[in-house]
Order: C-alpha cells, then sequence, then structure tokens
C-alpha cells in the first residue's frame, strides 16, 4: 500500500489523471499547478492501452480545501478526461530508484547484500562503484536509501512514484 | 466536400458560427486570410492597436452575449492581445481570437516575428490551439466557438501558422462537437434546488446576491421574477450590475469595497446569501473570517472552481444560472413560503430602509467644482438610463457604479476583475457595432483615456458614434485616493500634471470635443453631446481630490465603512 504518512506536514495525495494525448498537454497541466501555487512532488506521464489517452500520476500535498481545488480545476482543464485521487481509494504505488553506490572492499559485499535484501538488482558494475536497481512503495525505497547512503552514494536518479486502483474483491 | 485553402476555411467557419464582424490588424502571418478576407462580405474593423481590437472583440461580446471575433498577426501582433485576452479572461468573455504564426517549418527556431503565442497566452485563456495540419482547422475552429460559448465562457485563442492557412484540404464544417474531456453541467441538482429553497423559505434575513453569471447566462429576467416573488432584496457585485434592476425597491446597490451602506449591512446581518454566479472575489468578501457572520450560503455557479473557493458554501448547486433559475421558478409554482416568511421578509425590509436612510450614497450638490458623480447622474436622466456605459478603472468606475442605476442587463461594460485601464472606449466601440441603434457611452479618466486613445481614429474612421466622457480629475484618482488614506496623501506619481486639451485632439483625430469646468455646463453640454452625429469627446474638469465612498479599507471586513 502507497504511504499515506509521506514527510510532509500536509498529507501526501496521489492523483491519476486521464488527459487527451495531445500537444501541450503537460505544459498546462504543469501550467495549472504553478500558477496557483500548488505543489508538485513526483509526476509520470506515459501512454494508456489507447494511444489517444494518456495517464499522469502526480503527488502533491495540501490540505482537505486546496487538493478539492487541484482537483476541480484539473477537471475544467479541456483534454483532461478524467482525475481520480488515489489516496481515497484503495490503491498500489510504485517508485524505481537507481544508485549509484562507492563500493570498494567491505563496503561491496555490504551494498550486494542490501541490493538483495531489498530485491534489488545489480545494473552496472565498475571497480569503485556498483549501480543498484530498486523497486518498490515509499516505505520500501526510503528504508533502503537509508540503508545503502551511509556507504556513500554518488548519484541517485528516481522515477517518480506510478500508481493503480486495486481492483475490487470479490 | 469541397477543396478548400485554409485561410478560407477560417472565413467559412466564421461565417457557420454567425460571425459578421472581425476586430483586427494584419501583418505577414496572416496575409494569406486577409487576402481571403478582401473580397469574403465580412465586416472587418481595423483597430490601431491589438489590444484595441480584443477590447472591441469583448465589448462586442459583452453588449451582444455573442463570441466576439478579432484577428492580428504573429509575434507583436500576438503579444499585444494579452492584456486583451487577460481582461476577458477574468470576466469569463466568449472570445475568438486568431493569430497568426510562422510557418511549422520555422517554430522554435526564434523566426522573424515569432513568439510562443500558445505558451504565453496559456494562462489567460480558458484554452487555446496551435494548428499544425490544415486538416485540424475545421474541428479546432468548431471547438474554439464552442469551448468560447459554453459553460463559463472565455477567450479562445487559435494560433494558425501561414503555411497552416496556405495550404488546401478537403473542408467540411462539423455539425457537432466531440469532445470526451468537456461536457458542463447545465441543470442543476434537483435536490439541493428543493433544499435551497426550504432555506430561504425558513430565513428571516435573507438577501440575493447577483454576479456576472446572472449576465452571462442571460439569467436577468427569471432572477428577477424569482426575487419579487419572494420579496428579497438584492444585491449586486459590479458584474452583477443590470441583473436585477438598480431602480426597483428591492435594489440594495452594490456590495463590496465601494458597496452601499445598505448592501454591506445586509450582507453583514443576513441569515442566508443566495448568491447566483458570482466568484466571491475579494473586492466583494473584504476580510474573509468576518464576511456575512451569521449567513448560510447558497451558490449556484456553472464553474465548480468558483464554488467554496473562497468561502464556505452550505448548497452549492453547479449549473448555469439560467437554468437553475428556470428550476426555482418551477419549484414556486409547486411550493409556497409559510405565512410567516412575508412577515419575516417585511421586517427586514424594514431594517434595511433604516440603513438607507442613515447613508444614502449622495454628494454636496452646491459646490463650485463639476462633480463626478453629478455627470454620472446628469447622464443616467438625461438618458432615462437607457444606455450602454462603459468605464475605465478607478475612481469613475465605483461612480458609474454607484450612481448610474442599471435596468438591464448588458448594459454596463467594465473591466471588473482584471480592472484593465484602456478597457473603456475600444469596448464602447465594439459594442455600438453590436447595438448600433443604441446610445453607447464610454466614461473615462484623464489617465485611463490615455491608454487607448489611438481607437478614436477607428471611431472616427467607421462612422461609430460613442459618446466618451473624460473626469479628469488631474490625478490618477484611484492611486491618489488610497495614497491620501493609506500613504499620508505622500502623491507619488499619481498626479497626471498634464493632459492634452481634449478638445483639440478629438478634432485632430476629426470628432467633435468639449470642455468645461463649470458645473452650470453640464447638463447643455451632454445634452448636446447625446443628440451630436458622430463620435464625440466630452471632458469636465471635475473636483481634484474627491474620494470614492463608502470604503471598505483593503483587508478590513465589509461591515467597517469609511463613510465620509
Ligand atoms: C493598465 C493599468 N495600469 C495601472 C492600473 C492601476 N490603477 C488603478 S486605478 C488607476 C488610476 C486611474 O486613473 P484615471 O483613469 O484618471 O481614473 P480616476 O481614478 O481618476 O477616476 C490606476 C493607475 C490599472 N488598473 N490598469
Amino acid at each position: 500500500m502507497g504511504a499515506a504518512n509521506g514527510h510532509n506536514k500536509t498529507p501526501r495525495r496521489i492523483l491519476s489523471i486521464l488527459v487527451n494525448n495531445e500537444f501541450g498537454v503537460l505544459s498546462r497541466i504543469s501550467g495549472l499547478f504553478s500558477g496557483r501555487g500548488f505543489n508538485i512532488e513526483s509526476l509520470c506521464v506515459a501512454e494508456t492501452l489507447d494511444p489517444e489517452v494518456s495517464n499522469m500520476t502526480i503527488a502533491t500535498s495540501g490540505d482537505e480545501q486546496i487538493i478539492e481545488q487541484i482537483i476541480k480545476h484539473l477537471r475544467k482543464l479541456i483534454p483532461v478526461i478524467k482525475v481520480t485521487d488515489l489516496t481515497e481509494l484503495a490503491y498500489v504505488s510504485r517508485e524505481m530508484v537507481l544508485v549509484k553506490v562507492h563500493a570498494e572492499g567491505d563496503a561491496r559485499a555490504e551494498a550486494m547484500r542490501l541490493s538483495e535484501i531489498f530485491r534489488g538488482r545489480i545494473v552496472d558494475a565498475a571497480q569503485k562503484s556498483l549501480t543498484i536497481e530498486v523497486t518498490g512503495d515509499d516505505d520500501k525505497i526510503q528504508a533502503f536509501l537509508d540503508l545503502i547512503r551511509p556507504l556513500g552514494v554518488k548519484e541517485i536518479a528516481r522515477t517518480g512514484k506510478i500508481a493503480m486502483a486495486r481492483a475490487q474483491k470479490g | 466536400m469541397a477543396i478548400k485553402l485554409g485561410a478560407e476555411m477560417v472565413l467559412e467557419a466564421l461565417r457557420k458560427e454567425g460571425v459578421e464582424v472581425i476586430f483586427g490588424y494584419p501583418g505577414g502571418a496572416v496575409l494569406p486570410i486577409y487576402d481571403a478576407l478582401y473580397d469574403s462580405g465580412l465586416r472587418h474593423i481595423l483597430a490601431r492597436h491589438e489590444q484595441g481590437a480584443v477590447h472591441m472583440a469583448d465589448g462586442f461580446a459583452r453588449a451582444s452575449g455573442r463570441v466576439g471575433v478579432a484577428l492580428v498577426t504573429s509575434g507583436p501582433g500576438a503579444t499585444n492581445t494579452v492584456t486583451g485576452l487577460a481582461t476577458a479572461y477574468m470576466d469569463s468573455i466568449p472570445v475568438v481570437v486568431l493569430t497568426g504564426q510562422v510557418p511549422t517549418s520555422l517554430i522554435g527556431n526564434d523566426a522573424f516575428q515569432e513568439a510562443d503565442t500558445v505558451g504565453i497566452t496559456r494562462p489567460v485563456t480558458k484554452h487555446n490551439y496551435l494548428v499544425k495540419s490544415v486538416k485540424d482547422l475545421p474541428r479546432i475552429l468548431k471547438e474554439a466557438f464552442y469551448i468560447a460559448s459554453s459553460g463559463r465562457p472565455g477567450p479562445v485563442v487559435v494560433d494558425l501558422p501561414k503555411d497552416v492557412v496556405s495550404s488546401e484540404a478537403e473542408f467540411e464544417y462539423p455539425e457537432t462537437i466531440a469532445l470526451r474531456s468537456y461536457r458542463p453541467t447545465v441543470c442543476g441538482h434537483v435536490g439541493q434546488v428543493r433544499k435551497a429553497l426550504e432555506m430561504l423559505f425558513a430565513a428571516k434575513a435573507p438577501v440575493v446576491f447577483v454576479g456576472g453569471g446572472v449576465i452571462l447566462s442571460n439569467a436577468a429576467d427569471r432572477l428577477t421574477q424569482f426575487a419579487r416573488q419572494l420579496g428579497v432584496p438584492v444585491t449586486m457585485s459590479l458584474m452583477g450590475l443590470g441583473g436585477f434592476p438598480g431602480s426597483d425597491p428591492l435594489s440594495l446597490g452594490m456590495l463590496g469595497m465601494h458597496g452601499t451602506y445598505q448592501a454591506n449591512m445586509a450582507i453583514q446581518n443576513s441569515d442566508l446569501i443566495f448568491a447566483v454566479g458570482p466568484r466571491f472575489d475579494d473586492r466583494v468578501t473584504g476580510k474573509l473570517e468576518t464576511f456575512a457572520p451569521k449567513a448560510k450560503i447558497v451558490h449556484i455557479d456553472v464553474d465548480p472552481t468558483s464554488i467554496s473557493k473562497s468561502i464556505r458554501v452550505d448548497i452549492p448547486i453547479v449549473g448555469d444560472a439560467r437554468a437553475v433559475m428556470g428550476q426555482f421558478l418551477e419549484e414556486l409554482e409547486r411550493n409556497e413560503p409559510p405565512k410567516e416568511y412575508f412577515d419575516h421578509l417585511e421586517h427586514w425590509r424594514g431594517r434595511i430602509e433604516n440603513w438607507k436612510a442613515l447613508h444614502a450614497l449622495d454628494y454636496d450638490r452646491n459646490g463650485s467644482r463639476i462633480r463626478s458623480q453629478h455627470v454620472i447622474e446628469t447622464l443616467y436622466n438625461l438618458t432615462g438610463g437607457d444606455a450602454v456605459v462603459a468605464t475605465d478603472v478607478g475612481q469613475h468606475q465605483m461612480w458609474v457604479a454607484q450612481f448610474f442605476k442599471f435596468g438591464k442587463p448588458r448594459t454596463l461594460l467594465t473591466s471588473g476583475g482584471l480592472g484593465t485601464m484602456g478597457f473603456g472606449f475600444p469596448a464602447a466601440l465594439g459594442a455600438k457595432i453590436a447595438r448600433p441603434n443604441e446610445t453607447v457611452i464610454a466614461i473615462s479618466g484623464d489617465g485611463s483615456i490615455q491608454m487607448n486613445i489611438q481607437e478614436l481614429m477607428t471611431a472616427v474612421q467607421y462612422g461609430i458614434d460613442v459618446k466618451v466622457v473624460i473626469l479628469n480629475n488631474s490625478f490618477l484618482g484611484m492611486v491618489r485616493q488610497w495614497q491620501e488614506l493609506f500613504y499620508r496623501s505622500r502623491y507619488a506619481s499619481s498626479c497626471m500634471a498634464m493632459v492634452p486639451d481634449f478638445v483639440k485632439l478629438a478634432e485632430a483625430y476629426g470628432a467633435k470635443g468639449f470642455s468645461s469646468a463649470v458645473p452650470e455646463d453640464v447638463v447643455p453640454i451632454l445634452k448636446e453631446a447625446l443628440v451630436h452625429k458622430g463620435p464625440v469627446l466630452v471632458e469636465f474638469r471635475v473636483a481634484e481630490e474627491d474620494n470614492v465612498y463608502p470604503m471598505v479599507p483593503p483587508g478590513g471586513s465589509i461591515g467597517d465603512m469609511l463613510l465620509v
């Protein structure tokens, strides 16, 4: 399950937005957030099964009233088809992180062990460093980063969160 | 299906949308469209500045309820439209602006007269398009007009690269719109309508609050019937003036920062605000925490983002004001208020009468200087209120709102949301073209009029018979008023120490000019100006340091008004 308890004071929200896959749609959405002083923590976009429609996952934060305004404003944009606040539903979310970590001597073994514990993969190896790929929800990624950091992280890249409502049971 | 040039498609689409007049200014990138326009029979008004052209299209739309259209070239032509677009956007006015663009092969190259028009105008339009292929042109034009005029209306920009309008394709103008992501709500939720009516029947001190949505959706007649049938006092925002007859005994006039004493007191003491199409702008509410502290709020608006944006609403009703007021009237046929309702209302109207008597709008009528209020009142009396009045922005705008008792919708044209100086005169020109048989007056200040004075040439060239009345107080009056009240009268750069000789200026453009500083001249000059055939510029040199009252200081509660 996604972490509702993020690191911000205001609750984190995950919005799933279906949009017409047309020129400039990303700038309309990001412009709405910046123009009205709303905050984007992460944003992912990709095509859906229908190539004319894209799905955006936006992680944002704000109190009840701000989130309501964000959702209403998103719905008002002409190319936006549907907005779902996944935080209101049961949902799964995942993010992938690539970490290039210093890995010489003991650190190399420790890095490989951590990768295994978090079911990561080593996707690049050099004499002095390893690059590890880990996928998971917020908590898992955060835990992995907390443990790997003391080894000496050289570089991090994150995909941002993607999310989906869980199927109805029964 | 016929093969057509992109430029011809544009004009054909305009015809199909019932457009008869375009306000514009040519340039390189739109030459193909102008070439097609040459023998098209469509009327084109050549403005003297693209900002003027957009305000004209806007004034046309406000006065007629139809979509106004402007056509400009790429680069500077397009950037000059930004203020006009933002003005229309803030007041939800249906305008379609067609901008030229460099050929698609050059876009992104910093080509001559290239600007990222779609990027620049995105935050000030309801929607905008860059047309990348001539095949998309018919659909996009159809959508542009539909989006501009439906739901909460607003301006739409269609950016037209030169090669797109110069190439050919099959043309069939779509009959219908297939926009799966845009379907504005029209009718209100029936349950909410009933609940709201019950709440109103139970109220002891209700107020109807009319916003611009009533004008935009042509709901004034229904709203007026509703308020009269139930005997509810009515107040209006600046944009709502004309939505309910200003001379009706139930009218409290405008509320807010420069609202009447009775309107603000009624709101502060009300137990139910029945709001139709306002957006609870900060100039209306003053300090949010103290606004209407005892009132429940019913809010009818076609735009869900307006509801509970700043003020918490008890009964939201999303829908078109005209349709929803129709639902309320139907409901009233089946349902009557309880008898005690009318007793409560009579008592409530009595309290309001006392407030009215305590601090009626007034000014000194015996001084040696012309007072702006007097000029406006005289215009009201001479026209019998039967005129379309456009204003600029400042003190004169507020005095118009206070002293001209607008009786009908679409008779006040004013930049309420953006507060754009320079709007009034070109908007009046657009309005006169929409309603050629009516008296159209632009009331302006010595500051504002100089922001689009070049359109006087447009007025004279096309014989657009608009009366411009300049209330010259030798100051940027509203700025001076704030400096007097909140900056210890330090009049930094608000003194218009020099203005042109307006009579000579009018004459230089080929218009008729009048000027006076004598109160006795006001009536005869205005009489003469109103009967004169053709554009007239009247300057009255009025009392310099006059202030607009009542005034709620910025950030204050609307119950705390400065009254002198
Ligand atoms: C384009 C623009 N620039 C600046 C302002 C700020 N402003 C608001 S009222 C005002 C003074 C207007 O003066 P004038 O047109 O003479 O009208 P008055 O207040 O004297 O009636 C100014 C400068 C504005 N509203 N619009």
